[in-house]
């Protein structure tokens, strides 16, 4: 079935686990996943609450495709109000444990209070049980997702976990499922962490069945299977080379910022890119990359697996770290990278291990260590407050020790998992943190990029690339090629983008999938999936109202258009070299035009209008 | 005159004889236009998916029009993406 029609409730106050049936009403209206969630989440939650207080819930939600045939079908989320940015959460994760959901018959879970001590959620089918988590709190992802299997003895069983920087309180922490897949933005798993809940492990046996129209749907999977395999990125470009293709892409571009975004050019650019990643190593003759991966029903596999060379000074003697796993992508290797100045690959690949193994979002950690590199160099910071470490800008041993205190918890740790945009206002340097509501950017520079600047400041979760990635048009020429520092037309490539991605995301499918997709392979999948009325317009228009819909939550916690603006580096400070020279974002020039066609007052506050012709 | 080229991914099999990871020093003679350069290297025209010079894009229909100078820097990208 698409839908299981069926979701499970959780009340971690009361030690209870009640079924009950999905409001079909509002998945008719919303889909699944991120827009489902988020309908449950806005009609539930107090948007004022505190993220971290027992008032707000975290929802973990697959789309009505997920755990089918379709190619990426693979998709959870994690909906929640976020700590990190104040604003609605929806983080995105592949691997195998959303369909293991599915299988197990459920399409979200919805956990509410806080337990009074430790606990994981064991779900086999449908008998669910909270058991204790006291012997596993403190361990890492990676620990209790070794002790997990051991315990229940089933090497099928899929687990999320929360690692130690999310029990420290870091507000970045994600959760980890299947070692190296993440829901890793915005803090959710901090969230699961303020809830004493340490995972959720499920083993389901029933797979999917009962699809609409089974014959078209499986014609409509088929069709989209070939164009994916027939498309040069999602059947070749992806597939061979990962994400990490786009670093000397992007620099080559003019489009990569370094230095905490003081800087866009990156001279170590090639040294951390996919090709180096394919490169022999000097010490043992083998590359850093061992393999490619893909997640559940993905027939494009983008994921890549690595190994750090034994005789690196990060990891010689620690053998742990001496086999493969997954890592590096484009945005994780930037932040780690690009933005301390660290060109280390085996540094970088390390430390990427150690975000998996401990849940933390590469993102917001590499940009909140460029922000205090920066400090440091301004001294404003100094080795009394670091810990003794000497935080320069491009030292591979300072982010290898900075990591390793981040997992601590302790000392420096805890102003770092603070994030940049407090941990910059504490040391009174505000203007050096590179966020839209608290949350730090991705790998593209808003000054070279305009589309980005636009969707960072817009972004419903803070600045992110994964709400509408105009990259794919304004670098790469997919589906057409637009003029990177063009202002005009931006409002609408943007607002495209972002309510094609909310449906994507909605449906239990990959973003990936649309370097080939349109919405016109999309919706017959869903359309044959799913009752009701499927088709390209209705799809749109579910993301418009999605998108709305966020909007909506975080207006009624307090956020307004002085909210979608971008730091005054991004407005004032011109880019200094390469072929984007002299420009900065022009924000200013599209914000307008964005909330006109958005159906929004200058305020930026969704219309009566809007709200109406959107059923919202 | 001297200009420089960069094939990137699965167009470095491409790339002539040299040490650096991406990038060669070539010789070619005065106003070759950029769809030749690209020819000579036997780099089919949908394999040349993003094409830089001097960092900035040139689009499909301008390569055959467009007149390389000395010093230019040509980046050539098969279709990749990421993200």
């Amino acid at each position: 079935m698409s839908w299981t029609r069926k979701i499970l409730r959780v009340n971690l106050s009361k030690g209870s686990c009640t079924p009950e049936p999905l409001n079909m009403e509002w998945a008719m209206e919303y889909l699944g996943q991120r827009g489902l969630a988020s309908k449950y989440l806005s009609e539930e939650v107090d948007p004022t609450c505190d993220a971290l207080g027992p008032d707000n819930k975290l929802i973990m939600a697959t789309g009505p495709l997920t755990g089918t045939s379709a190619s990426t079908a693979g998709r959870y989320s994690v909906i929640c109000k976020s700590p990190l940015t104040g604003a609605i959460a929806a983080s995105n994760s592949g691997g195998f444990f959303g369909p293991e959901m599915k299988f197990a018959g459920w399409d979200m879970i919805i956990f509410e209070g806080k337990s009074e001590k430790p606990v994981y959620l064991l779900i086999q089918d449908d008998q669910v049980e909270l058991r204790s988590a006291e012997d596993i709190w403190g361990k890492s992802a990676w620990e209790t997702d070794d002790i997990l299997h051991a315990t229940h003895q089933d090497p099928q069983m899929r687990i999320a976990i929360i690692g130690r920087t999310a029990e420290a309180g870091c507000l970045y922490a994600g959760i980890i499922n299947d070692r190296h897949r993440a829901a890793g933005r915005s803090g959710v798993g901090t969230v699961m962490a303020s809830k004493n809940l340490k995972a959720v492990a499920i083993r389901g046996t029933g797979g999917i069945g009962n699809l609409e129209d089974a014959d078209k749907f499986f014609e409509a999977v088929d069709a989209g299977k070939k164009v994916l395999a027939d498309g040069a990125v999602t059947g070749q470009g992806l597939p061979t080379y990962g994400t990490q293709v786009l670093m000397n892409v992007i620099n080559g571009v003019g489009g990569l910022p370094a230095h905490n975004m003081r800087d866009v050019g990156f001279d170590g650019a090639g040294d951390i890119s996919a090709e180096a990643m394919a490169e022999p190593r000097k010490s043992d003759g083998k590359p850093n990359l061992v393999t490619g991966a893909g997640c559940f029903a993905c027939t494009i596999a983008c994921g890549r697996i690595s190994t750090i060379d034994k005789t690196h000074f990060s990891v010689k003697d620690k053998p742990q770290y001496h086999g493969a796993s997954g890592g590096l992508e484009y945005e994780a290797a930037w932040a780690l990278g690009a933005d301390t100045g660290v060109s280390d690959l085996d540094a970088l690949t390390y430390v990427n291990f150690l975000c998996n193994e401990d849940g933390f979002d590469p993102i917001s950690f590499g940009a909140t260590v460029a922000a205090a590199m920066e400090m440091f160099q301004d001294g404003d910071l100094t080795t009394k407050d670091t810990g003794g470490i000497e935080l320069k800008f491009g030292s591979a041993e300072a982010l290898v020790a900075i990591t390793e205190l981040l997992v601590t918890g302790e000392g420096f740790a805890k102003d770092l998992g603070m994030g940049s945009k407090r941990l910059c206002d504490k040391y009174k340097r505000p203007e050096l943190s590179m966020t839209v509501k608290s949350q730090e950017f991705p790998a593209y520079d808003p000054r070279g990029i305009q589309g980005m600047g636009l969707g960072y400041a817009t972004s419903n979760r803070g600045a992110c690339h994964l709400r509408g990635y105009t990259v794919a048009s304004e670098v790469l020429g997919i589906p057409v090629k637009t003029e990177m520092n063009d202002a005009e037309g931006k409002p609408e490539l943007v607002k495209a983008f972002q309510d094609a991605t909310a449906l994507v995301d909605s449906a239990g499918l990959c973003i990936f999938t649309t370097f080939a997709w349109g919405m016109d392979d999309i919706a017959p999948q869903i359309d044959a999936a799913c009752e009701g009325d499927w088709s390209v317009e209705g799809c749109l228009e579910v993301g418009e109202r999605i998108w709305n819909m966020e909007r909506i939550f975080n207006q009624a916690a307090g956020f307004t258009a002085d909210d979608d603006k971008l730091p005054k580096r991004m407005l004032k400070e011109a880019i200094k070299s390469g072929p984007t020279k002299g420009q900065v974002s022009r924000l200013g020039e599209m914000l307008p035009k964005y909330y006109e066609i958005r159906g929004w007052n200058p305020k930026g506050e969704v219309t009566a209008e809007t709200r109406e012709r959107l059923s919202l | 005159m001297k200009m420089y080229i960069e094939f990137y991914a699965s167009l470095m099999k491409y790339l002539p004889p040299g040490n650096a990871r991406f990038r060669r020093e070539i010789k070619v003679e005065d106003s070759l236009k950029l769809s030749r350069l690209i020819a000579r290297y036997h780099i089919l025209p949908e394999e040349a998916h993003l094409v830089l010079v001097n960092g900035l894009y040139v689009y499909a229909e301008a390569r055959e029009g467009r007149e390389l100078q000395e010093g230019d820097v040509v980046s050539i990208w098969p279709p990749v993406a990421g993200g």
